[in-house]
């Protein structure tokens, strides 16, 4: 081989194995997408049947509950518009509580209730995930800020 | 008073900048001599007024200063001294300052020992790096700045988010600047190469020990960063794709490339114009995860909505340094690469899919991370790029970079016989598919086929780094230079990172389990049992901490002490997790919630060889600081400029 075409065949072989790598990581990067949408929106079926989505908004005041001694817990997120009630097993996040914002990734049961995998909690040092804010702001409830954050 | 003080200390050295950026950069171009003798008395100024307004910033938190608007929003005088002086980086304006006095160090260090460097490069690249301090300290004092008043001053301060009262998180911020700003210099070196229009290999030998050490640095803060992450946030995960986290992965991938595209440009004169870009790269990469992880915008664009003029100013930065880098780059670069030619199987191949795969997974973890803001800010929706997605485009590049690692090493500049090669490697290549195959299987049964060829992987880049050496020991092969050595550590820590991640990200076992006090759990082979839980005082938080024993086959194996801990100024909560950590596994066990009845929520993890992960990385950073101790690089200039390829050919570097 002339060094011109094992040149030609090392520019081949790169390109292919990117064009590989490329289609195969947009495939991934398609599949893993994940929306957020506010209960409202959840309740009004926007998020597509059988897609995992993240649900975010308060944690109703009030609305945790669990069988005592369970790890299984049922709370209800809700955007001050609607309500949306919401199941989980496992370890809360240590920044998760009643009447504060909850981002929460899983989806809808066909009971009409939102199967939470993983309930996220920032860690940064504002409570409020700005999701969850900049959503309450939209609906004309703004958060006040913590002071001096 | 103080705080006044310090503000004018900043901005005298925001003067000493401008002055280190005008009389070097134009003296050089005019060959001026006395303007560019002025270059290194304005850095050593300009880190003298830095160094002093950081120390009076220090002390207005040292003294519970809270009439000063930084020290109420991240410190209180109940917090301990020692966060009170970390607590200077715990918010935005002062880690900015952090950054830029770190600046100043790095233009300090750069001042003083390029005396045997040619006076135009040096006086060059300090006033590069004047440029990009004045940029940021303009930033500093018009919009961030960090010794605002806050009058009248309040009582106490808002305290220091607890997360962040941890040795760990303390240490991880200055370790992590340190290593993007270290990256300047590497910046700085190209911009004044692209200047001179001259770029050779004595040019890429000067550069080679400033970007390995800044590459050091970030990936000791990195690691820091991940051991923090996998103790304090209570989830016992090393690494979360969080854009924060990419924001620092990024530049270290680019960097990584950076000091292999060096490494060519050293020894073969070739690869200049990636070795310029990859350097500006990783610059513009760090400046880019300074600003989007301390502005907010990583997590919301609106973040900038908030305060416009810092967004501006910051997108105005970014600008000016990126985009007249790159303005540089384009108008220098065509015709600075010489067309020497190299075979298919040469170091040189291997270095160039080296550079291309580290490029390709920084390029799409930066879409994975910029996407979501580039749709959130056209408001067509908000969408995060999940976990999976980052896993696949890292390992699908980075699988074949490590069996590409593996030999590399190997092959010999400009032309490689590959039945040689093959005889070299026959060894350790049998060996590495045989124990990881075993090992694996034996230690912890079944896995998927990927967990073998990682295991595997990792072996065998460990036995091919240590190949030589070996050799060496018995008297063979030849005679190792300090960056070979070095190399090959930093690889060998390549494969044990490797191995850490495969076995445990397969065979962790986490659950989430309901627990009364006195009452046993099973997990891994490990016998769990919460003894007790009791209330104990902190010096700024009260706790539960839970008594937990662990045995196996009824041998003790561990006792750990869980805390939940409420900090009483921010009233937030905190798990400290009990970690009983080993070479082979970590057991981890964090308390949860009071799940009534008596019973609390814990979480128990079994987490084989993760050790490894941040042992592998502190191998790699020791690699790195090796290579640096290389002799060469503080060889005079006149013995570096001799001939040296032909009689190279088959050293590595």
């Amino acid at each position: 081989m002339t060094p011109r075409r094992q040149r030609m065949l090392t520019v081949a072989l790169v390109l292919v194995g990117v064009g590989l790598a490329v289609g195969l990581t947009l495939q991934a990067f398609q599949e893993n997408l994940l929306y957020f949408y506010s209960p409202t929106q959840a309740l009004a079926g926007e998020p597509p049947e059988g897609r995992k989505f993240r649900l975010g908004g308060l944690v109703e005041e009030g609305s945790m509950s669990r069988q005592p001694g369970e790890l299984k817990v049922s709370f209800v997120v809700s955007d001050l518009e609607q309500s949306l009630p919401v199941t989980y097993e496992g370890v809360l996040p240590d920044l998760f509580r009643e009447g504060q914002g909850v981002v929460a990734h899983g989806y809808m049961e066909p009971d009409g209730t939102f199967r939470a995998e993983e309930v996220l909690a920032k860690h940064d040092e504002n409570y409020m995930a700005p999701e969850v804010a900049e959503l309450l702001a939209e609906q004309g409830h703004p958060v006040k800020e913590q002071a001096a954050n | 008073m103080i705080p006044e003080l310090g503000q004018i200390c900043v901005t005298l050295a925001l003067c000493l900048a401008v002055v280190q950026t005008i009389f070097p950069l134009v003296g050089a171009h005019r060959h001026r001599g006395p303007w560019m003798a002025v270059a290194r008395p304005a850095a050593a100024g300009h880190f003298v007024f830095l160094a002093i307004g950081y120390g009076l910033l220090t002390w207005s938190f040292i003294t519970n200063d809270f009439s000063v608007l930084a020290v109420a929003s991240t410190s209180n005088s109940a917090l301990p001294l020692m966060y009170r002086i970390a607590a200077v980086w715990g918010g935005h304006e002062g880690s900015l300052l952090l950054w830029v006095l770190l600046l100043a160090i790095w233009t300090l260090a750069v001042s003083v020992s390029s005396r045997r460097l040619p006076e135009e490069l040096a006086v060059r690249i300090i006033g590069v790096m004047g440029f990009i301090s004045a940029g940021l300290l303009l930033y500093i004092l018009s919009v961030s700045n960090p010794f605002m008043r806050l009058l009248p001053a309040p009582p106490d301060g808002n305290d220091l988010n607890p997360l962040l009262q941890d040795p760990a998180m303390a240490l991880h911020p200055p370790m992590l600047y340190t290593g993007y700003v270290g990256f300047a210099v590497a910046f700085a070196y190209a911009i004044a190469a692209m200047l001179a229009g001259k770029v050779d290999r004595q040019w890429a030998r000067w550069a080679r020990p400033w970007t390995t050490a800044a590459w050091l640095f970030l990936t000791l803060g990195i690691a820091l960063g991940s051991w923090w992450a996998y103790y304090e946030l209570g989830w016992g995960g090393w690494w979360f794709w969080d854009p924060v986290e990419n924001a620092s992965f990024m530049p270290w991938l680019i960097g990584t490339a950076l000091i292999h595209s060096l490494a060519v440009t050293e020894k073969r004169d070739l690869f200049k114009g990636s070795t310029l870009l990859l350097a500006i790269g990783a610059f513009s990469l760090s400046l880019l995860g300074t600003f989007l992880v301390r502005s907010g915008v990583l997590v919301s664009v609106h973040a900038f909505a908030s305060d416009p003029s810092r967004g501006i100013f910051i997108l105005g930065l970014l600008v000016v340094n990126i985009g007249g880098a790159l303005a540089l780059y384009a108008w220098r670069a065509p015709g600075l690469d010489r067309n020497a030619g190299f075979r298919m199987v040469s170091r040189e191949t291997f270095l160039l899919v080296n550079n291309v795969l580290l490029s390709i997974a920084a390029g799409l973890i930066l879409l994975g991370t910029v996407f979501p803001l580039v749709l959130d800010a056209l408001e067509m929706g908000k969408i995060s790029v999940g976990k999976p997605y980052f896993d696949a485009v890292f390992v699908i590049p980075m699988l074949p970079l490590v069996f590409a690692t593996g030999i590399g090493m190997h092959v010999a500049w400009k032309n490689s016989d590959p039945g040689q090669l093959l005889r070299k490697l026959r060894w350790p290549a049998i060996i590495a598919v045989v124990s990881g195959v075993l090992l694996t299987a034996l230690a912890w049964g079944t896995g998927p086929v990927l967990t073998y060829v990682g295991v595997c992987a990792g072996i065998w880049v460990i036995l091919s780094s240590l190949r030589d050496p070996v050799m060496r020991l018995f008297g063979k092969g030849p005679r190792m230079t300090a960056s070979t050595v070095g190399m090959q550590l930093a690889h060998a820590g390549v494969g044990l990172f490797v191995i850490g991640v495969t076995v445990t990200s397969t065979y962790s076992i986490e659950t989430d389990q309901s627990i009364v006090p006195g009452e046993t759990k099973q997990v891994a082979g490990y016998t769990v049992t919460l003894k007790e839980l009791q209330q104990i005082q902190g010096p700024n938080y009260t706790a539960l901490r839970g008594d937990v024993e662990i045995t196996r086959d009824g041998q003790p194996v561990a006792r750990l002490h869980p805390e939940k801990r409420i900090y009483r100024v921010q009233t937030m909560p905190m798990t400290e997790a009990g970690i009983d950590a080993g070479l082979s596994r970590d057991l981890f066990v964090a308390l949860g919630d009071d799940l009534g009845n008596n019973a609390w929520s814990v979480r128990i993890q079994y987490k084989p060889m993760i050790r490894f992960i941040w042992f592998g990385c502190i191998v790699m950073a020791l690699g790195g600081l090796i290579a640096i101790g290389d002799r060469r690089y503080r060889a005079v200039a006149r013995q570096a400029d001799a001939p040296a390829v032909s009689g190279t050919a088959a050293r590595p570097a």
